[in-house]
């Protein structure tokens, strides 16, 4: 018996569906397999980082505020994405965001209306996309790739971060601690009651579900998916390569800075130096779990989170080291891309009988 | 035994299968010694697996080869040619940066000194009167020389059947004749040959006899030289060939395309430099561009359709506005509208449904935008009265561009942009690689926007489409265009010696050779 890839006639609808549901199992098995292997209660790690989550409703607040950012950063690059523009740099352009947007805070610091907020997110979605700017310029005046400049740009940021936290933006009364000062209350995000559930939670549901209709059904959305199928025919049909690129990695950005800023006034209330924790790379595989679609993207934003928050529990329930989480997150990226060749190929089972009878 | 000994090849029940196809289906025919064969058919129509299988590339599922009166399995092609089966295929495979001589020394099976080489190719060569320098370097050659090459590299095996694959439809006229010159010898030294091709008044010229095959399966076997071109054709296609109706006294208006001084530089290393193009096309009227591939013609596609800006405004203009420096959308909306050679991935997008290829390049004319968003039923509207009009065969207006055929994409694609009702057309090989049916179809749906008073200009490659449907028509050489001709009093002769410019004349060859040898 032998396995044989069969070209398909026509890409599998169903397939393209099913594959982020066999990655995300396969996940599992082989987590479970792994973590087996290497003297964890592997079984029990799948359970508490998959399922406990899901079943148990005290956690659902973390998903959805750890889904937020995943999200929003994921549905900026699945813009660029989709054209073949590969911004992989959107934790920097998450952290410059953040950092423009603390400017603000700090500027305004002891001042009170509610403009400040609306400020600080507006000068957030600017630094992400001011920052997208420079691979932008890059690759449309000199023919630089985004890939690397993005990427590089990212360092740059994270030292910016320190050079501020540790400098000029530490806080006078903060100890000496290199972090900022607190934001006051008119430049934090509201709360819903007792929960850890900020406004920036429902925002980046509803920027999904702009972003669907603006992708499915405007001009803008053709320009992306016809310049990312095919470039010849986009230049055909009018669309300029160089807006388009300009246009992905402007979108990129500005959806990232406006996550950064919104983790600032919530969650963390103040900016610290710990406050890049791989989310503008974490999207990425949100991006291609979600099939690049903004529907698509806020389950498996959902998803991610789920790895996070299980994560974090499985430390402290049966001591399941931090990597943990890296490992099948990276796990998840890995089998969908393989599992991928499925929506072109078919796998077919070719008895020896039938190879004799061909050669 | 004795009655099949009697044929060089002889196929019995050759049946080849596909996933999803049936590409041979129990073909049957016979070459005699010395014969020259036409294998005819439409493109699909299962050729090209069929000689494949004969030269050893594919190996049938079922039936039987009978070679010299032996069954015989064709392993591969080296098995092929050390039976005595040379093949020379449509695209050539030579290296451009090095000479005659070393690419064939690459192609051969067993070794052989260069010198030694050296002297059986002049033996060749001489043997068949054929001009060809064996130190030369390939991309000085035109493309009727290179395929010199390969005839020289299959026949330095002495072979006993040659298979050549759609051999004419990169050559002038006088590199046909040159080549049916030197099938005629091989011919008459015994070599048969199998002449796949879909060209019927050149099968009449030159085969002996032909087989006909038509969805996989023969349907005919007839001398060509007692058919007419008519009959051939509804053989190949199974129906009957609708002619195209062209009024005889067809009045053209104003003149309403006017190209002027159009240069532009040609893009990356292998682009062609369009050099001081000017042409008029009057209402009414088809204008045809003839030449060889690669001479700039794609580049001059992309310079009319907007697609590539030239710097001065005044080179284009339409109705005398000037149109030279704005894009493809810009010039849409004046009503010059483009169909590009390549139809995937250029002309239409494969992975995308029929409507949103409608709203590709009709969005605009067609009213499918509104505040920036698309109108999805205009759209699918517009895409079905599309392939209602053109009968495009597909499931709809939401199948993908992708699963349909050559030719029913095309008449999708013409359909789209010439239901837009354009001032100017500009199309690019509308009819290549499409069957006969479509491409009757393609040509009389120009004529018939002509006749409404569009002007349009057709590239082309195909002399017989030219001569067929355009008015007026001019050779681009090297990114330069000629003078304009009157289709009706143009010599064949003429317009293929501009398409060659010099390479295309023996005489010139010879010539040029003697140079190189002196110096």
């Amino acid at each position: 018996m032998l396995l044989n890839l069969e070209l398909r006639r026509e890409p599998s609808r169903s397939m393209l569906y099913l594959t982020p549901v066999i990655a995300v199992l396969l996940t599992m098995i082989v987590g479970a397999i792994v973590f087996t292997l290497i003297g964890y209660d592997g079984p029990g790690a799948v359970r508490e980082i998959f399922l406990t989550p899901v079943l148990d409703t005290n956690y659902w607040q973390d998903l959805g505020v750890k889904a937020a950012p995943l999200i929003l950063i994921a549905i900026g690059l699945s813009v660029g994405f989709r054209a073949n523009v590969w911004n992989i740099g959107a934790e920097g352009q998450y952290i410059f965001g953040a950092l423009a947007g603390t400017g603000v805070a700090l500027a305004t610091w002891g001042m009170e209306g509610w403009w400040i907020l609306p400020l600080m997110c507006l000068a957030g979605v600017i630094g992400g996309m001011v920052y997208a700017a420079i691979p932008a310029f890059l690759r449309t005046r000199l023919r630089v790739n985004e890939i690397l400049t993005s990427l590089m740009m990212t360092y740059v940021a994270i030292q910016l971060l320190n050079y501020l936290m540790r400098g000029p933006w530490k806080d006078p009364e903060g100890f000496n601690f290199p972090q900022s000062r607190l934001f006051t209350e008119s430049q934090t995000l509201p709360y819903f009651g007792d929960t850890i559930v900020h406004l920036g939670v429902p925002l980046a549901f509803l920027l999904a579900i702009v972003a669907w209709f603006v992708m499915a059904k405007s001009v803008f959305g053709f320009q992306i998916r016809v310049v990312g199928a095919a470039p010849h025919a986009a230049r055909y049909g009018g669309f300029n390569a160089n807006t388009t690129v300009w246009m992905s990695l402007l979108i990129g950005g500005g959806f990232a800075g406006l996550a950064g800023i919104f983790e600032t006034a919530g969650p963390y209330g103040q900016m610290v130096p710990q406050f890049p924790t791989g989310y503008g790379f974490t999207a990425i595989i949100v991006a291609f779990l979600g099939r690049l679609q903004p529907l698509g993207i806020i389950l498996a934003g959902i998803i991610l989170a789920i790895s996070y928050v299980g994560g974090e529990i499985a430390q402290t329930t049966i001591g399941l080291p931090n990597a943990a989480t890296g490992i099948f997150q990276a796990m998840m990226l890995f089998f969908l891309l393989a599992t991928d060749i499925l929506v072109r190929y078919r796998l077919r089972i070719v008895t020896p009988a039938k190879l004799e009878r061909a050669s | 035994m004795s009655k099949s000994s009697k044929y060089r090849l002889e196929l019995q029940g050759v049946t080849k299968q596909f996933p999803g196809v049936l590409a041979n289906d129990q073909v049957s025919f016979a070459v005699q010694p010395g014969e020259i064969h036409a294998l005819l058919g439409e493109n699909g129509a299962g050729k090209s697996t069929l000689v494949k299988m004969i030269y050893g590339v594919m190996q049938p599922d079922a039936g039987s080869i009978v070679w010299n009166g032996e069954k015989v399995h064709v392993a591969n092609p080296k098995a092929a040619r050390k039976m005595g089966i040379g093949m020379v295929f449509q695209h050539f495979s030579l290296f451009e940066a090095m000479t005659v001589l070393e690419n064939i020394a690459l192609g051969m099976d067993g070794g052989m000194s260069q010198s030694e080489l050296e002297t059986k190719i002049r033996q060749v060569l001489q043997h068949y009167d054929l001009t060809l320098d064996p130190h030369r370097v390939v991309s000085t050659l035109s493309v009727g020389e290179r395929q010199r090459i390969e005839i020289v590299r299959a026949l330095l095996l002495e072979p006993e059947l040659l298979i050549m694959d759609e051999p004419t439809s990169v050559l002038t006229p006088q590199e046909v004749a040159q080549l049916f010159d030197t099938l005629r010898k091989l011919s008459a030294r015994g070599c048969s040959i199998l002449y796949i091709s879909h060209k019927l008044h050149e099968i009449k010229e030159l085969c002996d006899g032909a087989t006909i095959l038509r969805g996989g399966q023969v349907v005919g076997e007839c001398n060509p030289r007692q058919e007419t071109s008519t009959s051939m054709a509804e053989m190949m296609i199974g129906g009957n060939l609708k002619q195209i109706e062209k009024g005889d006294s067809r009045e053209f208006g104003d003149a309403k395309f006017v190209v002027d001084g159009l240069s532009v530089e040609g893009e990356g290393d292998f682009g062609v430099t369009l050099n001081d193009i000017s042409f008029t096309v009057r209402a009414g009227e088809i204008f045809g561009i003839a030449g060889v591939a690669g001479n700039g013609q794609n580049e001059l596609l992309l310079a009319l359709g907007g697609e590539v800006r030239a710097s001065v405004a005044d080179t284009i203009k339409l109705d005398g506005k000037p149109l030279g420096t704005l894009g493809t959308s810009l010039r849409r909306y004046f009503g010059l509208c483009a169909v590009p050679e390549e139809r995937n991935g250029h002309g239409a997008v494969p992975d995308f449904s029929l409507s949103d290829n409608a709203v590709l390049t009709a969005r605009n004319r067609q009213d499918m935008v509104r505040w920036g968003i698309i109108n999805a039923k205009t759209a699918t509207g517009y895409a079905s009265s599309v392939i209602e009009e053109f009968s495009v065969k597909a499931t709809g207006p939401s199948a993908t561009a992708g699963s349909l055929s050559g030719g029913n994409l095309q008449k999708f694609i013409m359909g789209r942009e010439i239901m837009q009702v354009p001032e100017v057309l500009i199309v690019s090989q509308p009819t290549w690689g499409v069957d006969a049916g479509a491409a009757a179809a393609i040509h009389q749906a120009l004529v018939d926007l002509a006749d409404n008073g569009s002007a349009i200009v057709l590239i082309s490659q195909d002399l017989d489409e030219l001569l067929a449907i355009a008015d007026e028509l001019a050779v681009i050489n090297e990114g330069s265009l000629s003078k304009t001709m009157s289709v009706a009093d143009a010599s064949i002769d003429e317009i293929g010696l501009l398409m060659g410019g010099v390479h295309g004349d023996p005489v010139a060859t010879e010539k040029q050779t003697e140079k190189r040898h002196v110096a």
